[in-house]
């Protein structure tokens, strides 16, 4: 085999690596000098993991298993220090030699710092790698004032996460309005409001000349005389190509390593890739392009050299800014100019402004602020060079088609158009790839193509063609709607996403999906935790932190702060040794009232929280889960053994129930009722699951619901023997476990789904219904009786129901 | 004087209160929840909410907030500023660290 080194463990460098195992895996053994003490990780999504205390883990993008499938020998936190051309040897700074056949230069940029009095304090960084991040969070503990040098793209997105990160920062920045590279004037201003409402503050046309302070920086002087202060500076002014090591080794370098159209460089057998390169004059700073060369590069070194392809030709550039709530997309020459003339949007009222400058019957740039929907769009026109002589305003800007009934732009998209950017993945693509493999969410979409596993930016599109290639499959009721305020994810995806990344904890999942709100609330804490354990259900615990008082001290909360004790009667059945020890506990402890429930047990009212574990423990019951999101209770009737109508065993069929389903963790609380005839008098027709019994066969009856919007319960089927009914509650029950959003009712989930699409599921087939009922006994399996588990375990009982009274 | 009216009270080792969680400490007859939102970082607000007096350590803790049990209303742990749009402030009490115990100044 022959030897391949690569310098650089980096976006552009391990790219190209994927490319070249996927088009032949046994070509090469492959080494890497790798600086950072990492694998390769989304250098994009840095801005992200410093709005939350994200880890490293959540952003790698080739993780150790990966380098080890492939036989790749990582040389972690080892610099490459010098290359010998001629006998093709790298050399690491500990010492080792490394020979190679074929040499990869993929030694990315170094941040630009400003060459000023105190730039060497501590306190001052850049923004480029895992580790300025993590001095950022670090910081954050401590300081308070942060100051931003530089109002780009990457100044911009530093500055939003140091705000997330609960410090005041000023940006200052030379230009008089942001992103100048990439916005006009209007877009700009639009953008600073934006941000300032966000919390920024602007300091512009401000050039910063020294940085004060002791050893520690303290604060910024300006050329005008005037200054801030500040404890954290960031120097986000540009980045230069790393290319010393290449210089060193005599390799042809102008502003970056000169490479030509298949990434070859200056000596024979060595190439680059990323931005260390200049290709025709152009040095990149996006991934786009460098996803582009290492495409170019592994063809060229896999394929057939006699019959070359065209090479690297260059690439269009395009900047999306990812700051939340912020949708700026910019593109080509977007300047004005004398033989150029604009369409323009400008809405501020809305924060809409859209320009899409041409020159000669073609769009040649394009700003888009507030609605990015037609960037793709736009982008291709512009790579197509397309005439537009013939197109009105809509047909260039179809998000300006606002009559009822208009479709998001990618519909009318051509399939070889780009959808995203990032990973040069077009429609067509996505399309393919959701028709075959049969995928119905943007995780799927992005495992299977690539796309939006950079930058993320192009998911609200491949969502729309998602809904648009699946058509009826993607109902109405199934269009987004986020979780909550902390996130755009709507909660099918936030389930997708911790099954396909496997994340068991709920501030993973939080991280991970980049919440708004790092650490989330009220509402989307309990409904992420029951998804987790819901997915993973033997390898998750339930996190205490997320749980809603009633789950977490398992009573139910009262308007004086005090809590109720409902212990199970299994079947509404009780004797006289029960009801003996329920009254000893309700004179023991004081209890201010005893109560019939309307589910068919007693309810000890008016309790302290630190009396809880006591009482359960005179009590000897098992807790009724009478405030749990849960199976609650088996109503029954009176049935067969006593009744003159009866035809059924109804109690026992209930406590079987009951049993078997106690206290299992469902989307919102189910209730059931068991009655022997159609009299009814369990109310089986308004409850989640009602049985009434016939002559020889049961009709379960389902989504019944006695409280705020009453519903009658729909017949689901009619079976015979009691194996067949739990079987049946088995799977209908899990379905809903799988498929509802937390929160959501029986009766409601029933509407949305549709009975005949449940039926079809649980009743008519057969497979499906016995693997449904075979993940509801894992999860059965899992149950563990609460109250005994609190009066055991003094931990729980200390950090949950004690107070510290001072002496 | 002033040592009569502000006392420092030791509210129990730092490992009787839960992370990321509070916990309620009783000093006579006023009701403190006391949140630790990191290993050191403590913060203590009284037990009551500004709505109905819904007891505030048994709410769920998200970051600096905490969302009472009784109507969900948000509270901010550091100042005990009620979040828009409900409106409404409980008192805040100056917390410290000392050989690993918890102090109140009440
Ligand atoms: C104790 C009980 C009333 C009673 O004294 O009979 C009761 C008490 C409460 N119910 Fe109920 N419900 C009780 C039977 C019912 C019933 C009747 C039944 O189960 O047969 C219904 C209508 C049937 C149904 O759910 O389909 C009922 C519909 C509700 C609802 C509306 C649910 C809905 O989806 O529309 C709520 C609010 C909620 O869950 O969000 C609710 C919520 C509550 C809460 C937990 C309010 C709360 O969140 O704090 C009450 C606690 C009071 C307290 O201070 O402890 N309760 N509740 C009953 C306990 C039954 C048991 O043994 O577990
Ligand atoms: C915060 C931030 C946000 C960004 N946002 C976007 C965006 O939204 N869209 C976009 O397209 N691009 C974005 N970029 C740019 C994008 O990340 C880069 O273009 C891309 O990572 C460049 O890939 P590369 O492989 O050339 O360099 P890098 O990813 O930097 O990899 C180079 C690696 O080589 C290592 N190295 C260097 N010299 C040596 C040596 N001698 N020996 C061993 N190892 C060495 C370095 O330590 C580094 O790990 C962003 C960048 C940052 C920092
Ligand atoms: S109906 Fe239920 S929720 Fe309403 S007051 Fe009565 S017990 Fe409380
Ligand atoms: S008592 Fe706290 S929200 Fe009502």
């Amino acid at each position: 085999m022959k030897k391949l080194v690569l310098i650089g463990n980096g976006m552009a460098g391990i790219r190209t690596l994927e490319e070249i195992i996927k088009r032949d895996p046994s070509m090469y053994e492959i080494t890497i000098f790798g600086k950072e003490p990492y694998p390769n990780y989304n250098r994009i999504l840095l801005s992200k993991v410093l709005q939350g205390d994200s880890s490293v883990e959540d952003i790698v993008l080739n993780d150790y298993d990966w380098y080890e499938k492939h036989g790749i020998t990582l040389r972690k936190g080892e610099e490459a220090v010098e290359v010998d051309t001629e006998q093709q040897i790298v050399y690491g700074n500990k010492g080792e030699a490394v020979k190679y056949d074929t040499l990869l230069f993929a030694t990315g940029s170094n941040p630009f710092m400003l060459p000023i009095d105190g730039a060497d304090k501590e306190g001052v960084i850049a923004f480029r790698d895992i580790q300025d991040c993590e001095t950022m969070i670090e910081s954050s503990k401590k300081y308070k004032k942060a100051a931003v040098i530089g109002g780009g793209l990457l100044g911009l997105e530093a500055a939003r996460g140091l705000l997330n990160l609960d410090m005041e920062v000023d940006v200052v920045h030379l230009p008089n309005f942001l992103m100048e590279r990439q916005l006009d004037e209007p877009a700009a201003k639009m953008l600073r409001q934006e941000l300032e409402s966000q919390g920024m503050n602007f300091l512009m046309e401000k050039q910063t000349v020294k940085l004060r302070g002791k050893d520690r920086v303290t604060g910024l002087l300006f050329k005008d005389g005037s200054s801030i202060e500040a404890d954290l500076v960031v120097m986000a002014i540009g980045i230069r190509p790393n290319v010393q090591l290449a210089k060193e080794a005599g390799l042809e370098v102008d502003r970056a390593i000169v490479v030509d159209d298949y990434m070859r460089t200056s000596a024979p057998n060595v190439y680059a890739v990323g931005e260390c390169v200049q290709h025709r004059d152009t040095v990149y700073g996006l991934v786009a392009p460098l996803y582009e060369q290492g495409k170019i590069l592994a063809e060229y070194l896999t394929g057939d050299k006699k019959s070359l392809g065209k090479g690297y030709e260059g690439t269009l550039l395009y900047t999306q800014l990812k700051v939340s709530g912020v949708d700026v997309f910019s593109a080509g020459e977007f300047v004005d100019k004398p033989d150029t003339k604009a369409i323009r949007v400008h809405d501020e009222f809305e924060g809409i402004y859209k320009k899409v400058v041409v020159r000669d019957n073609k769009v040649i740039g394009s700003v888009l602020f507030g609605d990015t929907k037609d960037s793709p769009r736009l982008l291709d026109m512009m790579k197509k060079g397309q005439d537009i002589s013939e197109m009105n305003k809509v047909a260039i800007l179809p998000s300006e088609d606002h009559s009822a009934g208009a479709e998001s732009p990618v519909v009318a998209m051509d399939a070889s158009e780009t959808i995203c950017g990032c990973n040069g993945v077009c429609k067509g693509d996505v399309v393919t790839a959701i028709k075959e493999k049969e995928l119905s969410s943007v995780g799927e979409v992005t495992a299977h193509t690539n796309a939006g596993r950079s930058c993320g930016g192009c998911k609200p599109l491949v969502s729309d063609l998602l809904e648009h290639t699946l058509g009826e499959a993607f109902s109405e009721a199934d269009k987004k709607q986020p979780m909550c305020g902390c996130t755009d994810y709507s909660h099918e995806e936030v389930l997708e996403e911790i099954r396909s990344k496997k994340l068991t904890l709920v501030k993973e999942v939080m991280n991970v999906l980049e919440w708004k709100e790092p650490e989330g609330c009220s509402g989307c804490r309990p409904a992420i935790n029951y998804y987790i354990g819901m997915a993973h259900p033997t390898e998750s615990d339930d996190d205490m932190n997320s749980k809603f008082i009633n789950e977490r001290v398992h009573a139910n909360i009262q308007n004086d702060g005090t809590f109720s004790v409902v212990p199970r009667m299994y079947g509404g059945v009780t004797n006289p040794e029960e009801l003996r020890k329920i009254a000893d506990v309700a004179d023991k402890y004081k209890v201010k009232m005893v109560k019939v429930t309307g589910g068919q047990r007693l309810d000890l009212l008016g309790v302290n929280k630190e009396d809880l574990p006591s009482i359960w423990e005179d009590l000897g019951m098992p807790s009724g889960h009478a405030y749990g999101k849960s199976v609650r209770t088996v109503k029954t009737c009176v049935g067969q053994d006593f009744c003159r109508f009866g035809t059924q065993d109804s109690i026992q069929l209930g406590i079987d129930i009951e049993k078997r389903f106690q206290g299992l963790q469902t989307p919102h609380k189910v209730k059931m009722g068991v009655s022997a005839c159609p009299r009814n008098c369990a109310e089986s027709g308004i409850k989640d699951i009602g049985l009434v019994g016939l002559q020889g066969a049961w009709e379960m009856y389902v989504a019944g619901n006695g409280g705020i919007d009453l519903r009658q319960g729909d017949l689901l089927c009619t079976l015979e023997t009691d194996e067949e009914v739990m079987e049946m509650i088995s799977a209908y029950m899990q379905y809903y476990r799988e498929t509802a959003r937390y929160l959501e009712r029986t009766s409601h989930w029933l509407e949305r789904l549709g009975l005949e699409h449940v039926k079809s599921v649980v009743v008519e087939d057969k497979e499906q219904r016995a693997a449904l009922a075979e993940r509801m006994d894992t999860a059965i399996a899992q149950f563990n009786e609460p109250w005994q588990q609190i009066i055991n375990d003094g931990k729980i009982k200390q950090d949950y129901f004690e107070a510290n009274v001072t002496s | 004087m002033q040592e009569l009216i502000n006392k420092q009270v030791d509210a129990g080792h730092v490992s009787s209160f839960p992370v990321k969680m509070s916990k309620e400490v009783v000093v006579g007859s006023l009701k403190l929840a006391v949140f630790r939102l990191e290993e050191d970082e403590f913060y203590t607000i009284k037990n009551e909410c500004p709505h109905k007096k819904g007891p505030l350590v048994e709410g769920i803790v998200s970051g600096e907030h905490v969302f009472c049990p009784l109507h969900n209303w948000k509270i901010s742990v550091k100042d005990g500023q009620a979040a828009a749009p409900d409106e409404g402030c409980v008192e805040t009490y100056e917390t410290e660290i000392k050989n690993d115990h918890v102090f109140i100044t009440v």
